[in-house]
């Protein structure tokens, strides 16, 4: 979509010394397995968060069935490895495209739907992809697809990240996604200035939904399992919360609420039966404070702080 | 299967999906009030409904009520239940963006189900036997006593709220309120105790459909909510949200769909069925059975 920039070059260094610093880290054994757990599981959460952004935030369609995509993807990426014994790579790919698809095919005729309407057709429809993957036998039905690999590493699953990140960073600054920008803000208003609203709402949910897809995919080859118990609507509503706790149409807002939510979760394991209600009363407390989020749609950035500096970032305060 | 033996299996399911439907109806009214009026999708219903079951465990096992007095318990307790929640969650939220409002919503879901948990344990309990269950044979066709006293009881609750809703001063407030909140502000009906009384109501259907389902299927959990809740408000958008008849009606079809769907194809598929009526209602008509097609206004 864009060539890259200066500053996104600054940012890719940046990135790579992240990448090095927690590789040496891992190597040399001083986070154990459980963070290391915890940060793969960082990665797929961001993954799921900025891919559901694109959908929730950007343009603004309220889409609560992000898990049926996630489901899509573990599948079809398990089923490519262990029932087909194609390689990682393909796998990766065709659970991308599988879940895309099937976010084309579902976005389509949803997507005329707006609000809360919308909201409870993608429920269902993440609970009718989870209900239909537990009726295949081929995939194992209930008791879910054992067996799998483990090809995902950290290396994976942070490339991929730093990849999703800035293909939905672009798009967003590119004029497709001024468009969806423009539907959030007033999707009549798009409509009579010449945008075709159906083609940017359905293009957003594609490739939210093709994102939601290789999270899958990464998902079930670094847990071994894919099980339909891990794809209800509560694994969509985990992702909305991420969303929304940092700020809807916020990039760095998704990936803090990411952080952030995994973090707690994974403090909070040990007292499993006060890990929800913690989770839930903070929801409810930061809604009732702050109900548009931590950063609201800005994007943190040097600027923030008053820094000066950072140059991007800052276009949804231009809108 | 022969002719007979199909018609036969249809009439049993057909008895089995009314009986289940108007537990959804019991629910969906709830919805469909509150949506009315706050254009809310109150997500925490379902677990209002699962609040309801716990009470009148309560009520029938620590203080050894009968079923009378356990149902209206459990409704008086999930009212007061509701209204607190209004008070506490949505009420601040009244000028919040949608969203957020949506989001709180699902914040008090999870709350009342791990709170649940935490106080009850996420063992399912066995619901106590509160009458005796006695089977009538009609022909080949099976009837049981619970399900007469889920239909009895459910035609009475609906009987009462329709009274309450049409002929009483705050129904008819409810009623002003959900058509133009404004307007009815203008005329001096005090909105918010209008959405308390809503709140009070739709919770305290829940709470009876929720003893009535543990009285049915003789377990309650602290998620049992989750899914019905979901259901029942696919029950009241299958008649057209904010319709109260249409609420009663839809939870009906959608009790003997699946019901059909149980019987016939594969009990698994049952909640996808749910589903899949909402989609094609959405898609097709939107608004409802009941429900009129509005313009949308710029």
């Amino acid at each position: 979509m864009n060539i890259l920039r200066k500053s996104d070059l600054k940012r890719i260094v940046a990135c790579a010394i992240l990448f090095a610093a927690v590789q040496g880290l891992l190597f040399a054994e001083i986070i154990g397995p459980f963070w290391e757990l915890n940060i793969v599981l960082i990665c797929i959460n961001i993954i799921l968060a900025v891919s559901l952004n694109l959908i929730n935030g950007y343009t603004g369609q309220f889409s609560i069935g992000h898990a049926g995509f996630l489901a899509v993807g573990a599948y079809t990426g398990a089923i490519m490895t262990v029932k087909l014994g194609f390689p990682f790579e393909v796998a990766l790919v065709v659970g991308t495209v599988a879940a895309g698809f099937l976010g084309f095919l579902i976005g389509l005729p949803t997507l005329r739907l707006n609000g809360d309407y919308l909201a409870i057709a993608t429920l269902g429809l993440g609970e009718i992809i989870r209900i239909c993957i537990l009726n295949i036998d081929y995939v194992g039905g209930a008791s879910g697809l054992m067996g799998i690999p483990r090809f995902t590493t950290f290396a994976w699953v942070f490339w991929i990240m730093i990849f999703v990140i800035f293909f939905i960073k672009n798009f967003k600054n590119s004029s497709y996604g001024r468009c969806c920008l423009a539907i959030r803000e007033n999707e009549i208003a798009a409509d009579t200035m010449g945008i075709d609203t159906t083609k940017y709402k359905v293009m957003a949910f594609t490739l939210g939904a093709a994102f939601a897809g290789t999270a899958g995919v990464l998902f079930s080859h670094y847990f071994y399992i894919a099980h339909p118990a891990s794809f209800t609507f509560m694994r969509s509503f985990d992702i909305l919360t991420m969303v929304v706790l940092g700020g809807l149409g916020s990039m760095t807002g998704s990936i803090t609420g990411a952080v952030l939510l995994t973090f707690i979760s994974a403090y909070l394991a040990e007292y499993p039966e006060w890990r929800m209600i913690i989770y839930s009363a903070t929801m409810i407390v930061l809604m009732l404070h702050r109900p548009q989020g931590l950063f609201g749609n800005k994007e943190l950035s040097m600027k923030m702080f008053g820094l000066g500096g950072g140059k991007d970032g800052r276009t949804a305060e231009s809108k | 299967m022969d002719m007979g033996s199909l018609l036969h299996q249809f009439l049993q399911q057909l008895i089995n999906g009314i009986s289940l439907g108007s537990i959804y109806a019991l629910i969906a009214l709830g919805y469909t009030m509150i949506y009315g009026i706050l254009k809310l999708i109150n997500f925490a219903h379902g677990d209002i409904y699962m609040l309801g079951a716990y009470f009148g465990f309560v009520a029938t096992t620590m203080l050894g009520f009968s079923f009378v007095p356990a149902i209206i318990f459990a409704m008086v307790g999930a009212a007061i239940a509701g209204i607190i929640i209004e008070r506490i969650a949505y009420r601040p939220m009244r000028n919040a963006p949608r969203i957020a409002i949506l989001i709180t919503a699902i914040g008090v879901s999870f709350l009342l189900e791990y709170g649940m948990m935490l106080i009850a344990t996420p063992q399912p309990r066995t619901f106590p036997a509160v009458f005796a269950a006695d089977v009538y044979h009609f022909g080949p066709l099976v009837v049981n006593s619970q399900q007469i006293v889920i239909l009895v009881s459910a035609i009475i609750l609906m009987a009462i709220l329709t009274y309450i809703v049409q002929y009483t001063k705050i129904g008819k407030a409810m009623r002003a309120v959900s058509f133009d909140t404004d307007a009815a502000r203008l005329m001096g009906i005090n909105i918010d105790r209008v959405i308390s009384a809503t709140f009070a109501l739709g919770s305290a259907l829940a709470a009876a459909g929720g003893v009535l389902v543990g009285i049915y299927y003789n377990s309650i959990d602290p998620l049992m909510g989750m899914v019905p809740g979901i259901k029942a408000f696919v029950a009241a958008v299958l008649g057209g949200i904010g319709i109260i008849p249409g609420a009663m009606v839809g939870g009906i079809i959608l009790g003997v769909v699946e019901a059909m769907v149980s019987g016939f194809i594969s009990s698994t598929f049952r909640d996808a069925a749910a589903f899949g009526i909402l989609i094609i209602i959405l898609l097709y008509k939107p608004a409802g059975i009941f429900g009129k097609n509005v313009r949308e206004k710029v």
